[in-house]
Order: C-alpha cells, then structure tokens, then sequence
C-alpha cells in the first residue's frame, strides 16, 4: 500500500510553553479510514494542524514522500483537505458556493472547472441547491456537510476531519457517518464519539498528552477496556 | 438563532430587484451626492427627489411602512447631531429664550439648515434602504469588487456580514449565563462584570479570527484574493442609469442657474 502520510518524531509545544505533542510517529496508507482518538486536551486537533502544514515543528511530516515545507504548502493543501471543527470557522464566506468555490479558486482552476468541482462537491454531500444561501441561514447539521464540501471540492486524495459529530442530535449524526463512509478516499478522523469510530473507521491512534498510546484495529482497541479508562474514553470503573 | 439580516425582502423580485447591483451601488451614490449639493432654499428639488425615491420603493415592491419604520430608526443620531445648529448659526432671530443664566436665540437660517440636514439624511436614508432592501448583500458586495473597490475592503465587509451574526449570538449567550446567576449587586459591580464581558467577546473574536484564518490557508489561501467573474449588464441597465442619470445632471444644472 501506498503512504500518504508519515509523521517522523513530531513534537510541538505552544508558545506558552505547554507541550502538545511528544514524539509522535504515525503512518497513513492509502484507502484507510483512521481514527485518532483521545480525551479532550489529548493533542488531536494540534496534530491535525500538521498534517497539511498549517503549524510547523522540529519533526517530519511527509506527504506522498515529500517532507512538507514552505515551498510546497500550496500543493500539500491540495493534497490533504482538514475540516476544522467549528463550521462557523470554515465558512467564512457570504454565499455557500462562494466558500465552496473558495479552494479551487486559490488552486487557480478555470471558472468552468471550479463551477463543475463545486456542484460536485455539493452533491457528493447533499447539499446541492444551496449554492446561493447565506451560511449563517443553515442549520449545523447543514453546515457541517458545507464544510466538507469546501475540502472535497479541491479533489483532496485525504480527507482530515476534526471531530464531525460534536454537537449533532443522533439523526444527523448517523446521516453525516453514513454520508462519510459513502465516500471513496483516504480518512484521518479525530473524534471521542467512540460509535462513529467503530462504525467509520478500520484502524484507531490512541492520543493521550501528546503522546501516541496505541495503534491497531478498532475492534481490538475498542475492545481494550483498562486502556480506554485509563485514557479517558470511557466510564471509569465504579467501585 | 434567528435575527431580522441587514438585506430583508432582498430575495423578492421585482424591477429593482433584478438590476445589476453595479447600476445600483452607482446610482445610489449620485443620488445621494445630488442630494447632498442641492442648496437648502431649492424644495422643488427635494419635492422631486422625495418623488424619484417614493417612485422606486413602490416599484421596488418592499412594503412602505417596513421602509419608514427603518428610515425612523437612524433619525434620533442625525436629530442629536442637528438640533444645536439652529441655536448657533447667525442670521435674523425667530425667537429668543432665557433660561437662567444663559440668553438663547434661535435664528431662521438655522432652521433652516436644520430641517435640510434632517430632509438630506432621510432621503439619503431613504436610497440606502431600498439598495440594501432589494440587492442581497453578496450581490452588493460581488457590485462592488466589480466597481474595483479594494478587495480588502469588501473581504472586511463580507467578514462583517459573515461574523455580525455569530457575534451577536455570542453576546445574547453570555447575557443569559450572567442574568441567571446575577443575584442583583451594586451598580458599579454590574459595570465591572459588563467590562469582563467586553473584554472576553473581543479576546474570544480575535482567536475566532486566527481559527478562520486557519481554515482560509489549509484551503491554499496565500495572501492574493481571487474570484470568479459573474454579473451582467442588461438593457434594463442601461436604461435605467442612464435616466435616472439624467433626472439628477437636470437637477443639478437647474440648481447652478438660480
């Protein structure tokens, strides 16, 4: 199988001095649904951050084999689209096909090409038709399927996505899981909502401060017991 | 949560409506700059400006009574702006007061360019909300990049528009967390807590904005706007700048000859 991603010894604190992230290796193979899992503060959405070269550190994020740098940001962005977590932050644009547009536009398309990619994009996620609403007229079950279009919409061979599921009722949930599963390309998910993990993904990181625990097969992790309780994602043992 | 948006009724269709919001953004502007040069003692002028704008908010098809009731809003800050004026301006005494130590006068030609700044304002006023109230705002603002004003310019007013909202929602959240746990307190001590309040909606704006921006380069944002090109100038355009163009060059002509 093909690497998309390889992280080589990454460490990151902020300029705070809190250390984020503590020698974290990780692998990413093509067609692979991951799930990078921890309790809240674990590092997730900082090792996010990298994957696509949005923070920089002393380690090596690799992309297809090349070290991600200043002068290929442009093509690593393409490479590898990261939803962020609160839609209120993606779209930041007056109209949705505006922010759906926005990606491709920056990738220099021709404006044929960015129409086609943003219809697309807006089908694949079922929102076609809305190209003209307002953002902040959606719901956030609606957003949250916005945002992945903008990042779809850039043919992105990975799709990041930070914590998918916070704040939706059930029904959207399982709407939105099912909608990410029908999609045919290479996922990194970080998430504590252990059912869309068990229902998404393959493989699970286990992150606790900063550090990767764990790294196997979702069942195998899901099934470990002591090891979600000692991290967090799950009810600790009454006695 | 929902809230009244600054560009209501912009999704019916009517004439108005379907103009390019280019014809609109300029005309707009020389309406008000006509409006604004014409000299007070000419009413004719403002009875046929009054007429041009009433003429287009009919053909516009937003309900009268929303428009005034907008109009009203804005007033009381032109009013609070406006009323010294007829006590300072020199000129023949209408009336004359005294109020304890001081001798107050009011003049005609002050009150005259008080009721012209206030007839100036409404009508201006009045142009504004028909351009908001019949043009989306994201067509105003594709009007204006198309017009060449600074993209940093209409990207702050996007943001503006985008955020309004979204802040808005943040403040009304705060307010409750503070009403249902404030037990009453001094009145210096609600002062405080208002201070706090501030300070964190601007500490929380300004992260939200490193966040955005974020989600702007992780979408190979590098600094350079760019945008695709989408509007049309029609005939009903050109007809329609032209004339309204003409109304307001006569109008002008006959206010340098009197």
């Amino acid at each position: 199988m093909e690497e998309i991603i390889r992280v080589d010894n990454l460490s990151f604190s902020y300029p705070d001095g809190q250390q984020a992230l503590a020698n974290v290796n990780l692998v990413i193979y093509q067609g692979e649904t991951v799930a990078l899992i921890g309790p809240n503060g674990a590092g997730k959405s900082t090792l996010l951050l990298h994957l696509n070269g949005i923070l920089h550190s002393n380690g090596v994020v690799k992309v297809f084999g090349r070290p991600v740098d200043d002068k290929n940001l442009r093509w690593v962005r393409s490479k590898v689209g990261l939803v962020f977590q609160n839609p209120d932050d993606q779209l930041f644009s007056s109209t949705v096909f505006d922010d759906v547009a926005f990606g491709p536009i920056n990738m220099g398309y021709s404006e044929a090409e960015v129409r086609r990619l943003v219809t697309k994009a807006l089908d694949w996620v079922g929102m076609a038709g809305y190209e003209q609403r307002s953002p902040h007229h959606l719901s956030l079950g609606e957003k949250k399927r916005v945002a992945i279009a903008t990042v779809l919409s850039m043919n992105p061979e990975i799709l990041v996505i930070d914590e998918p599921t916070s704040n939706l009722d059930p029904r959207n949930k399982w709407s939105l899981i099912e909608l990410l599963r029908g999609l045919a390309i290479t996922k990194v998910v970080a998430s504590h909502d252990l059912e869309l993990v068990k229902a998404l993904c393959h493989r699970a990181i286990v992150l606790d401060r900063g550090m990767v625990i764990a790294d196997g097969a979702t069942s195998r992790i899901l099934a470990d017991m002591p090891l979600l309780r000692a991290h967090g994602l799950a009810q600790a043992k009454i006695s | 949560m929902k809230h009244s948006f600054i560009d209501q009724y912009s999704d019916r269709d009517s004439i108005i409506h379907r103009l390019d919001p280019r014809t609109k953004l300029v005309t707009t502007l020389f309406f008000i700059l006509a409006v604004v040069l014409t000299s007070p003692n000419r009413w004719q002028a403002f009875a046929l400006y009054f007429f041009l704008v009433a003429t287009l908010i009919l053909l516009s098809r937003v309900p009268v009574l929303y428009v005034l009731k907008r109009s009203l809003v804005i007033m009381p800050f032109v009013g609070m702006i406006a009323i010294f004026i007829p006590f300072f301006k020199e000129g023949e005494v209408a009336g004359s007061y005294n109020i304890w130590l001081w001798q107050i006068s009011v003049t005609y030609s002050g009150l005259q360019v008080f009721w012209n700044i206030l007839a100036k304002a409404w009508l201006s006023i009045l142009s504004l909300i028909l351009l908001t109230s019949t043009t989306k705002f994201s067509s105003l603002l594709k009007g204006m990049e198309r017009l060449r004003l600074p993209r940093v310019m209409v990207m702050l007013l996007s943001f503006m528009y985008r955020y309004l909202f979204v802040l808005v929602d943040e403040v009304v959240r705060m307010r409750q967390a503070r009403d249902s746990r404030n037990f009453g307190g001094g009145h210096l001590w609600q002062i405080r807590t208002i201070g706090n309040m501030i300070g964190t909606l601007f500490i929380r704006s300004y992260e939200r904005g490193e966040r955005v921006y974020a989600a702007m380069m992780a979408r190979g944002f590098d600094g350079q706007t760019r945008t695709l090109e989408s509007l049309n100038f029609r005939q009903l355009d050109v007809f329609f700048g032209i004339s309204l163009g003409l109304v307001l060059i006569l109008s002008t002509v006959v206010n340098l000859l009197y």
